[in-house]
């Protein structure tokens, strides 16, 4: 009973809470939205997406954001026909708060969706998003587990299998290694999804595979017993299908113990080079698949990393470059389709099924080759083998 | 019939009595209420899609409440049950996906299931812990629920024409054609089919409160509480402290089995670090937050603070912060001298209120 | 010579744990709580650390001071603000607050440093060590955080038996109303465990990121839940414990990934843990305190 003051009270609490919070989220929607929200309201398509804002993956979430909201931006300031207002609601890379974010979004009233940024939270929206007939491109969930069973929700980024297949065809045929070492981490579809086919593909091309070396969540900032084995394993190449916040460490340690194999990433070790005060030097000689390139001399790179840069004052990462790829391709696809903004998410998604497989976009991460989709929304565009010198990315071919 | 009225009067006014309808109270009202606001169509998409979650961590706090309110233990690994009952939920409905058809029983099949195999993890975590006292124990318990959650995280089981097979670690065995993984070790359970529903998950709670209320309301309730009180004089007036402190422990896991089932089968995917850590803590702050012992408390203070954090979704970037001061701020009020004094303003005003209820009720007779 | 240098690495692991372990159970013995803000507490202190070297050009040492100077003041603040009204209160309710306080730690630090990782240069500089021709490296931060522990481990267990500040804390922990009648300022003996308790987290906060060069918001959690385990894994309470415990479940946890799986390392730490309070039910060197009725 003498509880009951206190719940009243907490009651009241939240009530108040929910009150005062009323007047913010106009600020909040105003930075969402880009520079010419007057003009986007009622005439702009709403797309939106549920990203890790918080917690220990909110470094892919905000890029993420970043970019799509650096698109909307840039489109909106045209003026075309095709405006944007772009919303991202937090889901912690958790299955459970991606499921009340997307509804989050779906209240909002969003047309299209851009999926969810990491792999679970998108295996957990997607049959939500096949119910409610609403459209995603999803920046950079690549589980093919996104996009297997549904027919909406499409990939900007590889999907995970690709990856190990190019990655292990090209250790093959670049001669970089004859014993490999691989660290990767287990609780991770994307880590787990590479390391399968590339062992498949290893076998198949003849590369030996010394080491396989697991870690988990938790227990991700000691790789000395990972990296011991490796070395005594005698692995002159180490392969890291893994994120960058894990592979910097990784290299850092490795230094430590003298241990100096040659090391192959993929997409998701782009970004090493940005992390706030990391010795570039031990990165030096790093390989890597990705997609994009901050450095690249291009004029569409050029001006997406300046303008980034300017906004958030980091280097733009894969991840940013994909969400902004994302919302052009959006664009492309709203215009081939002759879509407009009062069209509801039903009719749109049709619309974008149809429109998707047809056309081809040339965006930050294409390689100039443009890119394509087929009908299971799996994309196709070529990695860039890149390597790491004196501090930055170089071409490798 | 004055006569049943006034037994309910009696029942009403008796401390249990009125905190068993206080909660069913609760509940079925909130049911009412939601069910039609959701034929109206006046519920968004967030808040329906909070019910199922919010129908589980009431039933978690409540189970943790009685180990941590009635038993008088603390428990920091109440996650890694709901973990277990959540796989072994997940697994049994996928076997009996093709020989049992209706949905809602093979819903009922898999939470009785995820309750016994908890209770099971629940009998092997509580013989050792409960010998354990005080801060010690809370340690046991979160090292339990750590490791349930390690093992869950290596577990593979895979399903064929063959049955069930399992391995830990590495995947050990071959499928047969047409065979399809359940777990896939790390990477937790994907493609569940989403049998759980807010009405199936009134029911759990309805279930959870009768079989929770009836058993602290019992004798063995009394004696679970005489422990807590005072385990010696409960020792040396013939109660045996083990057995009920274990009985307590394990229904408490069972339910809380139960709780991840309807929680997992939620889902399309879930993985074993959901359940970690900081889940516990999360359904501990539900329990305290509510009042140790006090069971309504309890379905109030789950249901609020996991709409919370979805409400504070407008401030961005503050939210979990803002989450923080109130949860700070609250557990300052709750025992601050300024709610004592507004307590026993009303204490006062209570007892004259009964007093004069007394009066009446003899004036009557 | 794998042996050698698991040994090595997990006693490093361990010293970190023992130092972060060390607070923990200072603060237990004075406060009873268990205060799980403590591992954010290291995280702020290494987050200060970094702000004082990279951006203002300090000297490491001076960032050190820095960091000590700061987390020593935060932990005063946060008992003052936050656990001094609940000294009355159910444990319970100081357990939860003390939650509420390490989520708050968590989401200022994302709000102030942003949720992009931040790689920690080690305050100690210097080359690896090479022995046996290559096949043992030591690194000069091991060395550095083993000495560091062993001397902050000793310099505590004077200063709780011979000075006079320390006697008073042995008295508060002992029994605080009688501590209280025999003149001792208790208010003020809890606020100077706390700020030594969190002097010490901004130390181990600073050489867990030199061996572990990671930063963002979430990096004291674990470590923190594992220093905890430690200090309870040695008789929580207890200072020489609390510094076995840490070294014990280092080299554990180090060796169980070597040996076993990584992937089962910290059940098997856990579950030594289990059966240590099994046969001593008051950890290794607790005391034990017989019930009253």
């Amino acid at each position: 009973m003498k509880k009951s003051l206190s719940m009243l009270l907490a009651g009241a609490m939240l009530v108040g809470t929910l009150a005062g919070c009323g007047g913010g989220s106009d600020a909040a929607t105003t930075d969402n939205g880009g520079t010419e929200e007057n003009t986007a309201t009622g005439t702009a398509f709403k797309i939106g997406g549920t990203a890790p804002l918080t917690g220990s993956a909110a470094i892919y979430g905000n890029a993420v954001k970043n970019g799509a909201e650096l698109a909307a931006q840039e489109i909106n300031a045209e003026g075309g026909d095709i405006q944007f207002e772009v919303l991202f609601e937090d889901d912690e890379n958790n299955t459970e708060k991606a499921v009340s974010a997307y509804n989050a979004l779906k209240d909002e009233g969003i047309q299209l969706s851009l999926g969810a940024v990491t792999s679970k939270p998108g295996e957990a929206i997607a049959p939500l998003l096949e119910e409610d007939h609403i459209f995603a491109l999803t920046p950079s969930a690549s589980s093919p587990a996104n996009i297997e069973g549904n027919d909406v929700v499409f990939q900007m980024c590889f999907s995970d299998p690709n990856q190990g297949l190019a990655s292990a065809d090209y250790i093959a045929d670049q001669q970089l290694g004859t014993k490999i070492g691989i660290i990767y981490k287990s609780d991770d579809v994307y880590s787990t999804g590479i390391l399968e086919q590339f062992k498949a593909e290893a076998e198949v091309k003849g590369l030996e595979i010394v080491t396989e070396q697991a870690f988990m969540d938790g227990a991700d900032n000691d790789f000395s017993v990972q990296l011991n084995a490796c070395k005594s394993a005698g692995a002159d190449l180490l392969f890291l299908p893994i994120y960058y916040t894990p592979a910097s460490l990784i290299l850092t340690q490795a230094n430590a113990m003298g241990y100096a194999p040659k090391v192959f990433g993929v997409d998701g070790m782009d970004g090493i080079l940005a992390v706030e005060n990391f010795d570039v030097a031990l990165a030096e000689g790093v390989m890597l698949l990705t997609p994009f390139n901050a450095d690249a001399t291009d004029e569409a790179t050029v001006n997406f990393v300046t303008k980034y840069e300017e906004a958030y004052g980091e280097t733009p990462n894969q991840f940013a470059a994909d969400a902004y790829d994302c919302v052009y391709a959006y664009k492309l696809a709203l215009e081939t389709a002759g879509c407009t903004p009062d069209m509801s998410a039903s009719e749109l998604c049709d619309k974008m099924i149809e429109t998707f497989p047809t056309i081809t976009f040339e965006g930050l991460t294409g390689d100039g080759a443009g890119i394509t989709w087929d009908s299971n929304g799996a994309v196709s565009k070529s990695p860039k083998g890149m390597v790491i010198e004196n501090g930055a990315y170089v071409g490798m071919d | 019939m004055k006569k049943v009225m006034q037994k309910f009067r009696r029942y009403a006014a008796s401390k249990p009595g009125r905190d068993t309808l206080i909660s069913f109270g609760i509940v079925i009202v909130a049911f009412i209420v939601m069910q039609v606001l959701l034929s109206l169509g006046m519920v968004s998409s967030l808040l329906e899609s909070l019910l199922v979650p919010i129908c589980a961590y009431i039933v978690m706090a409540v189970s943790l409440n009685l180990t941590v309110g009635i038993l008088g233990e603390l428990s920091l690994g109440h996650a890694g049950f709901m973990s277990v009952g959540a796989f072994a939920g997940v697994v049994a409905s996928t076997y009996l996906a093709d020989t049992v058809a209706f949905e809602p029983l093979r819903l009922a099949i898999a939470i009785v299931v995820g309750g016994i195999c908890a209770a099971i993890a629940g009998v092997i975590v509580g013989v050792p812990v409960l010998r354990l006292k005080g801060d010690y124990l809370a340690i046991v318990t979160l090292a339990f629920g750590e490791i349930i959650k390690n093992i869950v995280n290596v577990l593979y089981i895979g399903m064929d024409s063959n049955g069930l097979h399992f391995s830990l670690l590495q995947q050990s065995f071959e499928l047969a054609e047409g065979g399809e993984m359940i777990i896939n070790g790390p990477m937790g359970v994907s493609g569940v089919s989403r049998l759980a529903s807010f009405t199936s998950g009134f029911v759990l709670v309805l279930i959870t409160l009768f079989l929770i209320l009836n058993l602290i309301n019992s004798r063995a309730g009394r004696a679970i509480m005489s422990v807590r009180d005072n385990k010696i004089a409960a020792d040396s007036i013939g109660i045996s402290t083990t057995r009920y402190k274990l009985m307590a422990f394990v229904i408490s896991a069972a339910f809380a089995g139960m709780a991840g089932t309807l929680y997992g089968l939620n889902y399309t995917t879930i993985t074993a670090t959901k359940f970690d850590f900081n889940t516990s803590i999360l359904i501990l702050v539900f329990v305290v937050l509510g009042g140790l012992g006090n069971i309504w408390g309890s379905i109030i203070a789950a249901a609020l603070l996991t709409v919370l954090p979805e409400m504070l979704r407008e401030v961005g970037d503050y939210r979990m912060l803002i989450y923080a001061i109130l949860l700070i701020v609250m557990m300052l009020f709750n025992n601050s001298s300024l709610k004592q004094r507004i307590l026993e303003k009303r204490g006062m005003k209570q007892m004259e209120k009964l007093e004069k209820a007394e009066q009446s009720g003899k004036e009557g007779a | 010579m794998s042996f050698l240098n698991h040994l090595i690495n997990g006693v490093s692991l361990g010293s970190i744990y023992a130092i972060i372990a060390l607070g923990y159970t200072m603060v237990y013995g004075i406060a009873k709580m268990l205060n799980f803000a403590h591992g954010d507490v290291i995280m702020v202190g290494a987050y200060m650390c970094f702000c004082a070297t990279v951006y203002l050009g300090w000297p490491p040492l001076a960032g050190v001071a820095l960091a000590v100077v700061v987390c020593t003041t935060l932990g005063v603040v946060i008992e003052r603000l936050a656990y001094k009204p609940l000294r009355m209160a159910p444990s319970l309710a100081v357990l939860i607050t003390a939650i509420g306080v390490s989520y708050f730690l968590q989401n200022m630090a994302l709000l102030i440093w942003g949720s992009s990782q931040k790689s920690f240069t080690s305050v100690v500089g210097g080359s690896p060590i090479q022995l046996f021709g290559g096949q043992l490296t030591i690194a000069p931060v091991t060395i550095v955080t083993i000495v560091t522990c062993v001397v902050i481990m000793v310099v505590l267990t004077l200063f709780t038996n011979r000075s006079k500040a320390g006697t008073a804390m042995r008295a508060v922990s002992e029994d605080k109303g009688a501590a209280q009648l025999m003149g001792i300022n208790v208010n003020t003996t809890i606020s100077l465990t706390f700020a030594i308790g969190s002097g010490l987290a901004a130390i181990a906060g600073v050489l867990l990121c030199s061996a572990y060069p990671t930063l963002m918001p979430t990096t004291g959690s674990m470590p923190g839940i594992k220093a905890f385990t430690a200090a309870v894994f040695g008789g929580i309470g207890s200072i020489p414990g609390a510094f076995i415990g840490g070294i014990l479940l280092g080299v554990i946890e180090i060796f169980a990934g070597a040996y076993i799986s990584t992937q089962l390392s910290n059940a098997i730490v856990f579950a030594v843990l289990i059966i240590v309070l099994l046969v001593k039910p008051d950890g290794l060197l607790g005391k034990h305190i017989s019930e009253k009725v």
